[in-house]
C-alpha cells in the first residue's frame, strides 16, 4: 500500500468520483516526481561542477548566488534565448524529436523508485525490469540525435553509443537478476525491505559490475566515449544549441541521477537507516553515489573503443554470469535467515575473480588482450 | 604476487584525486584577489625621477621603438632642463632597455600591471604622469636600491581558519613545494 493509494482511498471515501480520486493522486504524484527530480538535478550539476573543481585543486562555479548554487539557472537562461540552429541538410523530425526521446524516459524511471516506505509513484510488481526497459529508450534519442543531425562526428557518436549501450546493457541485467534472485521480488519497496544486510556487502562483485555498467549506460567518464571531445567535437549533440542542447543536458545528469538512485534503491538499502528520516537517508546515499562517479571522473582517463568493448564483453560478462551463477546456488544452499554466510562466501568469490580477471587483463604489457 | 597487476594503480589515483579534494584550491580569482607580483617585475609605466634627469637622452637612443620622447633647452651652467619628456606606453613594449641605459638612475620600470586605458591618448605620459606618486611606484628592475623596501613575491591560497572565507596572503619561501603542499 503506498502513500498514493492511501491518499486515493481518502479521496474515495471523502465522497469524490471515481475519475476524480484516481486523477487526483496520480497527476500529483506525476508534478512532484517531475518537479523534485528536475530540481534536484539542476542542483546535481552545481553538486558536479563544484565538487570536480575540488578534486582539480579549483574551485568551480562559485559567483552566481552563495556558493554559485545558482550557476544552473544561469547557464539554463542562457541556454533558453540562443539561437535553435538546425543544420541545412539534418532530418528535421528527427532532429526535433530526439532530444524528447533521451529526456523523457529519464523523468520516467524514478516513477518507480521509492524514497521512503510506501512514497512511491508507481510500485510496479516488474519494478526493475522497467527501469531496465525504460532506461534503453535514450539510446534510441541519442541514435536519432546523432543520425538526424547528419553530422560524421554525430553518427560516429551514435555508432558507439549503441555498441556500448547494448554491451552494458548484459552485464547490467545479470547483475541485477542476482538481486532478485536473493530479494525474491522484482518490486523496488520489496527489495528494499528484503535488505536487512545492503547487497552491497551480499554480493560486492555484482554491485561492482552492475555500477560500471550503470557508469557505462549514462556515458559518463571513464566510459564517456560518445562525446569525447579531443576525437569527435561533442558526439551527439555537436549540431544541438539552445534548449535542445540543454534537454541532452538535463538527459544526462537525469540519467545519472537516476542511476544514482536505481544503485541506492538495490545495493546500499534504499531509505533505511537509523535516527534520520528515510527520505534524508536515501538522499545521503544517491549523493554518496553520485560524488563516487564525479570522483571517478576526476581520476579516471577514457577508455579506447576497442578497451571499452573488451572491458564489457571479456571482463564484467563473465564475471557477470559466473557471479549470477554463484548466487543461484548460494541462494539455493544457504537459508534466508543465514544472509550473512553470502556476504564472507561473496566476498571471497568477489576478490579470487577479480584477482584472476585482472591476471587476464595484464597480458600484453597492460593492454587489454586476452 | 605484484599487487601492482590487480588495480592497484586505479586505487593510486582515486587515493591522489581524494588527497586533493582536502587541499586548498589554488585559483585566485583575479580582480577580487591579486598576487603580490614579483620584486623585479618589468610592469607598465615607466617611472621618471626629474631631479636626476641631465636631459641627455640616452634613453631615447636606446629605445627600440623611438617612442620616448625628449626636449630640451639649455638652462643655467649649461645644464639641460627638460621641456618634454613623453612616452607612448600604448606602444612601449617594456624591454627595460632605456632603464638599463640611463646613466644616472633617473628612469625605472614601474610595479603596475593594470593600466588599461578607455581612451588612445590617455597612453601617452607626460612629465607629470609618469613622476613618482603613490599609485606609480618603481621596481626593482635594474634598480636594486628599490629592492629592499618592496614586498616578497606571493602566492595566494586560502586560509581556512576563519571560516573558510578570510583569504591570506602567503609569501612564496614560507609555502611548502612538491607534493602535498
Amino acid at each position: 500500500m503506498t502513500l498514493l493509494d492511501q491518499f486515493q482511498k481518502t479521496l474515495l471515501a471523502s465522497g469524490l468520483p471515481d475519475w476524480a480520486a484516481y486523477l487526483v493522486p496520480a497527476l500529483m504524484g506525476v508534478i512532484l516526481i517531475v518537479a523534485v527530480s528536475l530540481t534536484l538535478v539542476i542542483i546535481f550539476i552545481w553538486w558536479e561542477r563544484r565538487l570536480l573543481g575540488r578534486f582539480q585543486l579549483r574551485l568551480g562555479p562559485n559567483r552566481c548566488g552563495p556558493e554559485g548554487i545558482l550557476q544552473p539557472v544561469a547557464t539554463g537562461l542562457k541556454l533558453l534565448l540562443k539561437e535553435d540552429i538546425v543544420p541545412a541538410k539534418a532530418d528535421k523530425i528527427l532532429h526535433f524529436l530526439a532530444p524528447i526521446v533521451v529526456f523523457v524516459p529519464v523523468l520516467m524511471i524514478f516513477a518507480v523508485v521509492p524514497v521512503s516506505d510506501g512514497a512511491i509513484l508507481a510500485n510496479l510488481n516488474v519494478g526493475i525490469i522497467y527501469v531496465v526497459a525504460i532506461s534503453s529508450i535514450s539510446t534510441i534519442g541519442i541514435f536519432m540525435a546523432a543520425w538526424g543531425s547528419s553530422n560524421k562526428f554525430a553518427l560516429i557518436s551514435g555508432m558507439r553509443t549503441v555498441a556500448q549501450m547494448v554491451s552494458y546493457e548484459l552485464p547490467v541485467v545479470l547483475s541485477l537478476v542476482g538481486v532478485v534472485l536473493v530479494a525474491g521480488s522484482f518490486s523496488m519497496l520489496s527489495i528494499v525491505q528484503s535488505q536487512s544486510i545492503p547487497f552491497i556487502l551480499v554480493m560486492p562483485l555484482g554491485c561492482v559490475i552492475f555500477f560500471l555498467g550503470c557508469l557505462a549506460e549514462m556515458n559518463r567518464s571513464p566510459f564517456d566515449l560518445l562525446e569525447a571531445d579531443s576525437e569527435i567535437v561533442a558526439g551527439y549533440h555537436t549540431e544541438y544549441s539552445g534548449m535542445k542542447f540543454a534537454m541532452f543536458f538535463m538527459g544526462e545528469y537525469g540519467v545519472a541521477l537516476a542511476y544514482s538512485t536505481v544503485i541506492t534503491t538495490l545495493f546500499l538499502g534504499g531509505w533505511s537507516g537509523p535516527l534520520l528520516p528515510p527520505v534524508i537517508w536515501f538522499l545521503i546515499k544517491v549523493v554518496l553515489v553520485f560524488s563516487f562517479t564525479v570522483w571517478m571522473r576526476a581520476t579516471l582517463p577514457r577508455l579506447r573503443v576497442d578497451q571499452l568493448m573488451a572491458f564489457a564483453w571479456k571482463g564484467l560478462l563473465p564475471m557477470a554470469v559466473i557471479n549470477l551463477i554463484i548466487i543461484a546456488i548460494e541462494v539455493l544452499v544457504v537459508p534466508a535467515s543465514m544472509l550473512w554466510v553470502m556476504v564472507i562466501l561473496n566476498f571471497a568469490f568477489a576478490a579470487a575473480l577479480v584477482l584472476l580477471w585482472s591476471r587476464l587483463f595484464t597480458l600484453g604489457g597492460g593492454r587489454v588482450e586476452v | 604476487m605484484k599487487f601492482e597487476r590487480y588495480g592497484m594503480g586505479i586505487a593510486k589515483g582515486m587515493a591522489l584525486t581524494l588527497k586533493h579534494l582536502f587541499r586548498p584550491p589554488l585559483t585566485v580569482q583575479y580582480p577580487n584577489e591579486k598576487l603580490v607580483r614579483s620584486k623585479r617585475i618589468r610592469g607598465n609605466e615607466l617611472v621618471w625621477f626629474p631631479d636626476r634627469c641631465t636631459g641627455c637622452g640616452t634613453c631615447t637612443k636606446a629605445c627600440l621603438q623611438g617612442n620616448i620622447i625628449l626636449v630640451t633647452h639649455h638652462g643655467e651652467e649649461n645644464k639641460f632642463i627638460v621641456d618634454k619628456f613623453e612616452l607612448d606606453s600604448g606602444r612601449c613594449i617594456f624591454c627595460g632597455l632605456c632603464v638599463e641605459s640611463c646613466p644616472y638612475d633617473a628612469l625605472a620600470m614601474g610595479l603596475e600591471y593594470e593600466c588599461a586605458k578607455y581612451r588612445r591618448g590617455d597612453t601617452i605620459l607626460d612629465k607629470e604622469k609618469l613622476k613618482l606618486s603613490d599609485k606609480h611606484q618603481p621596481s626593482a628592475y635594474f634598480r636594486p636600491q628599490f629592492y629592499a623596501q618592496l614586498p616578497e613575491q606571493s602566492l595566494l591560497i586560502y586560509d581556512r581558519k576563519e571560516g573558510g572565507q578570510k583569504l591570506t596572503l602567503f609569501p612564496l619561501s614560507k609555502r611548502k613545494r612538491g607534493p602535498g603542499a
